[in-house]
């Protein structure tokens, strides 16, 4: 449980870690709070000649909710998450996500940049980051651009953004109506077994709009469209929930690994997607 | 002035037995300020670490060590050829086999140590290890021991006669080159016709899953050897020191007296870290080799995957009864998956520990039990994990068989249970198996604790929830897990139970100072116990000195009596009564001392608290602390000067902890996960010389039983490779997964221990796990179930309603 050597970069600012990317190519590695990387490297499962720690670039970090859009720098922690009222009220799913990812202690360290850019099916911010519509802001040598959340997931660990990019924030609009984020895990500190981001809306009794996503059941995250037009226009019953579960077990494809066999996996993803669109309706 | 001193008062001063004495360990762990083997630091100290194998049975073609010889910092890379002219390339287990120290020709399960890797440090050993070249050819791999009794693939080639035939073993005839030896106890002809005779059999295969103790802290030493006045010292987390010092003096041939060995603080051992492994003997010859210390630490995967696994016992039962449901017969056939060598840490004569007590709390007439120990491609080990020997999976095995027994019956298991405990009279008990059971009265127990969970209550609730359930108001079902538990424990008379031909007895010696405050040096070594706290309260309650003026010292074999070590809560029955021993010795001549100073006869003084007091004056005294310093400043005629004794003790019987534990469990029925609603824990260890010692050894137990039964394990898949090495997979509870215990107890004290104790370090882990596991099961009952393997994680729960048909 040793890495391999590695130098280790800590640059000022931005321009100084983009520039070390663009020195190092794939020999570099940013690194954030380190809680996937630097398990990852001492499995010697990730190779690193050269790390660039991120900590000192300030300007990554920083949560801001104006006008109805939300801004989370990429350095902001999990635990700042949590702790940060205005998007508690702007959008109470992502305290209601970050509290449910590892332990404490990780939390701490963790950041979103690092739980978006990992590229982990695990990871539970993906996931969220769908449901919500965010948009990933990167920078590299070339400039700054932004990508969809629901673009930016190719396959476990493979994502849109370029070696020589740093991902610098994730944005969304605030929500409004119904939310729920539920989770089935064995234990205080794992991965999902199955994982159910809800959001909604309701209109006259019935759902007006929903947006449905899963974590750990594929080798992306994975937005099931059609699970939310299910919803959209019904009274959320039984029957709109069934449909809705039908639907997203068309969109995931979970592999059988130690938390069990994919049949228990997809019937768990439909018990908690059920659970989540319960609890988000009755919130609406 | 004050006024006198009360006796009562003078009894609260000494801090003996029965009081809630804080532990006197935890000043220094609570801050950090522990002693572990890897806090030690010694000048020029080099690191070793393993290059292990990545395959569960292949051939070694080759090692080429070249280009980890490059590679800065690295001074040394030994392999089996460099080990074998030293005669160490192999070495003997516990169970009489001997396994490789480093792949000699062959590896056998996955994480095997193929060559150790010597150099200045830690990091540069990790990199020297990634350039070690290894050229393995990969052989056919068995991970199920009923397969390997059956395959032509011979794992252990080394044993296969002249002839090609499979000679007798350590523990007699093999039928099979995989198989290790057969055992057995009780009377098969006997049996098997009660069985056949009986108005009620319930037959089932019950599986107690591998696992791994996992203590906190993993397995390391430091070995130094100083080539100027030829001493070998050896730090390590041994749970045995002087046991090691010994096996390393007759494998390395240096002289006992010449090595030392000393066990500092320990994080937890379990079981783990009885047996001896290839990081203690490579670190000694490396250090021998470069004349300098050298450190070996497991990390946590090098752990999980290699050093000391547990249980892996496939056991067949039949258990035979009337209709009214006397039990009238036990079979048991258990196939025990031993891995690549048999490593097993039993006494020499019980290759498959106490798995003979497997009649439990019961009194059975007839029963028969046969072991088939087999090799497979996986670590070696099968040590007792917080329980005697093999005594957990007994108790596994006869709480679930009586479970099954109810279920053919159609009767309550509680009730079950009620009619057939061996009744209070009985004691002492002679088991059908072989034992001598020393008290008991579980009667009493089962009463207790029905009275306290409301047992009738719970089965109508449950009664309740059941129709709940078919009419679709709930999706939770609720389990009652009981259990009733007998252990075995305090190996062991030396008649029966020696260790490498170290009988097991164990020591105390005491040295009485000048002032009155005491030394005491034991055979054992703490891991979390609490010894250096209960030993002293054993011995103030004893000698009269306070325990706070008691130093107790484990671990050091240059200054601590012989003895065979910590596990198999054997410290408090054998070397708790070596210290009250000992203790006797040292009052039987204050006695002499006290009555000279009073100038009466011997027999004219007698033992109060803490002095000797002249029989019907007691204003007439002289206090232990007084004579202590007689004992050093008087010349007595007919008494040597000082106040020391020493006790080797040489247990008659072993001791027969007991308890009743109920489970209350809710279980979702769709997704699989549980929610402990109650636990209820009644211990009887005989005499209580800690009660809040106990209740914390109880609530760690509990907790590691949790663990066993509700997820933890060591998982192979079917090319033999460890899935679950890492903490991510390998269910180790947190404060969020553990429940809240309620603890009771009653007092039944051994008839043959100086002060009563039968130990309790390992109780709730034995009790506890029925418990759990008879909760799922118990969940599940109304619909059909009868065994459902461990662990029962959420998918394996959520297997067991899927196949009932309760997902619709
Ligand atoms: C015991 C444990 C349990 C965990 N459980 C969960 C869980 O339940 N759910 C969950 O979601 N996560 C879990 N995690 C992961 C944890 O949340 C991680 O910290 C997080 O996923 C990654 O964040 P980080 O800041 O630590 O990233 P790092 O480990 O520093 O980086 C992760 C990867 O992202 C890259 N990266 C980081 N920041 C940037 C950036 N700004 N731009 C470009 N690339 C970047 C790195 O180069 C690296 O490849 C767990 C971790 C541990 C140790």
């Amino acid at each position: 449980m040793i890495p391999a050597a590695f130098e280790y970069h800590r640059p000022a600012d931005l321009a100084g870690a983009i520039a070390l990317l663009t020195e190092h190519g794939d020999d570099a590695r940013v690194m954030a709070g380190g809680h996937s990387l630097i398990p990852m490297m001492k499995l010697r499962m990730a190779e690193v000649p050269h790390l660039i720690d991120l900590q000192d670039v300030t300007s990554l970090g920083g949560i801001s909710v104006q006008g109805g859009q939300v801004r989370i720098g990429a350095m902001a922690t999990q635990a700042e998450l949590i702790d940060h009222a205005g998007l508690s009220n702007a959008a109470p799913i992502l305290r209601e996500a970050a509290l449910q990812i590892a332990d404490p202690q990780v939390r701490y360290m963790g950041t979103i940049g690092g739980n978006v850019a990992n590229g982990d099916p695990g990871n539970d911010m993906p996931g969220l980051m769908q449901c919500l519509d965010a948009s990933f802001e990167l920078e590299g040598p070339g400039g700054a651009r932004a990508v969809k959340a629901r673009d930016f997931y190719e396959a476990a660990y493979m994502t849109e953004r370029e070696d020589d990019e740093v991902l610098t924030a994730v944005s969304f609009a605030a929500t409004s109506g119904g939310y729920a984020y539920e989770k089935q895990k064995r234990k205080i500190g794992d991965y999902a077994t199955a994982a159910a981001a809800v959001l909604l809306t309701k209109e006259g009794g019935a759902c007006a709009s929903a947006s449905v996503a899963m974590t750990n059941l594929s080798d992306v995250p994975v937005w099931s469209e059609a699970a939310g037009a299910a919803l959209v226009g019904t009274a959320v019953d039984a029957a709109a929930i069934k449909a809705s579960v039908a639907a997203m077990l068309g969109d995931i494809d979970p592999t059988e690994d130690n938390r069990g066999p994919v049949a228990f996996k997809r019937h768990v993803a439909g018990v908690i997607l059920g659970r989540a669109i319960a609890r988000a309706w009755s919130r609406a | 002035m004050k006024d006198e001193v009360t006796r009562e008062e003078r009894v609260d001063a000494l801090g003996g037995m029965g009081c809630k004495r804080k532990r006197v360990e935890d000043a220094r762990f609570t801050q950090g300020k522990g002693n572990y083997v890897d806090d030690l630091k010694l000048d020029g100290m080099l690191f070793g670490d393993f290059v292990r194998s990545p395959y569960a049975h292949a051939r070694v073609k080759s090692v080429d060590s070249s280009a980890a010889m490059e590679v800065p910092g690295v001074l040394a890379v030994l392999t089996a050829a460099d080990l074998e002219p030293l005669g160490l390339h192999w070495m003997p287990t516990l169970a009489g086999d001997k396994m490789m120290v480093l792949a000699d020709g062959k590896v056998l399960y996955q994480g095997q140590e193929v060559a150790f890797v010597v150099a200045t440090d830690r990091y540069a050993a990790a990199d020297g290890i990634e350039s070690v070249e290894v050229e393995y050819e990969e052989l056919p791999v068995l991970v199920d021991p009923f397969e390997a009794l059956q395959s032509d693939v011979v794992l252990r080639e080394d044993l296969l006669g002249a002839d090609g035939g499979t000679p007798d073993g350590a523990h007699g005839p093999r039928n099979h080159p995989n198989h290790i030896f057969t055992w057995e106890a009780g009377d098969k002809d006997a049996t098997e016709q009660v069985i056949g005779a009986a108005d009620v059999v319930a037959e089932e295969m019950v599986y107690y899953h591998r696992t791994h103790p996992c203590p906190l802290e993993t397995c390391g030493c430091v070995a130094s050897m100083d080539k100027v006045n030829g001493k070998l010292t050896l730090w390590g987390t041994f749970q045995a020191p002087h046991a090691i010092r010994t096996v390393v003096s007759l494998i390395s041939g240096i002289e006992e007296h010449n090595i030392r060995v000393i066990s500092p603080d320990i994080g937890g051992g379990f079981g783990n870290k009885v047996g001896a492994y290839p990081g203690y003997v490579c670190s000694v010859v490396a250090s021998i080799v470069t004349g300098k210390p050298v450190k070996w630490i497991e990390d946590r995967m090098d752990n999980l995957m290699t050093t000391a696994f547990a249980r892996d016992y496939w056991m067949q039962g039949k258990i035979a009864a009337t209709k009214e449901g006397k039990i009238t017969g036990l079979w048991c056939h258990t196939t025990a998956d031993h891995g690549g060598f048999d490593a097993c840490a039993d006494p020499t004569k019980f290759p498959a520990g106490f798995m003979n007590i497997c009649t439990g709390s019961y009194d059975i007439p007839t029963a028969y039990l046969a072991v088939d120990g087999v090799y497979t491609n996986k670590a070696p080990g099968g040590v007792a994990y917080r329980c005697s020997f093999r005594v957990t999976e007994a108790a596994y095995f006869i709480e679930r068989m009586i479970e099954v027994l109810a279920i053919e019956l159609g009767m309550d298991a509680a009730e079950l249970r009620r009619i057939n405990f061996i009744k209070a009279e009985q004691f002492p008990y002679q088991s059908a198996l072989g034992w001598e059971y020393d008290s008991g009265d579980y009667h009493t127990a089962w009463g207790k604790a029905m009275a306290a969970v409301g047992y009738d209550d719970l089965r109508a609730e449950q009664a309740q929830r059941v129709a709940d359930f078919k009419a679709g108001k709930t999706r939770k079902l609720l389990g009652i897990g009981l259990c009733h538990f007998t252990e075995i424990v305090g190996a062991g008379p030396v008649k029966n139970c020696d260790i490498l031909g170290l009988g097991m007895f164990d020591s105390c010696e005491i040295r009485i100072h000048p002032t009155g405050s005491a030394i005491a040096r034991l055979g054992t070594i703490s891991q979390g116990q609490g010894h250096a706290t209960t030993f002293a309260q054993i011995l103030a309650t004893e000698i009269g000195l306070p325990a706070d003026s008691i130093t107790i010292e484990e671990g050091d074999t240059d200054t601590a009596p012989y003895g065979l070590g910590t596990y198999g809560s054997r410290s408090t029955p054998v070397a708790g009564a070596a210290t009250a021993m000992a203790g006797r010795k040292i009052r039987a001549k204050a006695q002499m001392i006290a009555a000279y100073l009073l100038e009466v006869h011997d027999g004219d003084v007698e033992f109060d608290v803490d002095r000797f007091v002249v029989k019907g004056a007691p204003e007439r005294f002289k206090t232990m602390k007084e004579i202590a310093f007689a004992s050093y400043n008087q010349a007595i005629p007919g008494l040597e000067p000082g106040l020391e004794a020493v006790s080797y003790y040489d247990p008659p019987n072993m001791t027969y902890p007991f308890g009743a534990y109920v489970c209350v469990m809710e279980i979702d029925v769709d997704t699989g996960e549980h929610e402990i609603r109650q636990f209820y824990a009644l211990d009887d260890c005989g005499t209580r010389i800690n009660p809040m010692i106990i209740e914390g050894q109880v609530h760690g137990g509990l907790t590691e039983a949790l663990a066993i039964a509700m997820g933890q394990e060591i998982a192979y898949d079917e090319m033999g490779n460890v899935k679950t090495a890492t903490l991510m997979d390998f269910f180790l509870p947190t404060a969020v997964e553990t429940p809240h215990y309620t603890t009771d107890h009653t007092v039944t004290p051994s008839p043959h221990h100086p002060i009563g104790a039968k130990g309790v370090g390992e109780s709730p882990n034995v009790g506890g796990v029925p418990a759990f596991s008879n909760a799922v099961h118990d969940a599940f009952r109304a619909f059909g179930l009868r065994q459902s393997h461990m662990p029962h994680d959420h998918w394996r729960i959520w297997k067991i309603a899927n196949e009932l048909g309760l997902h619709g």
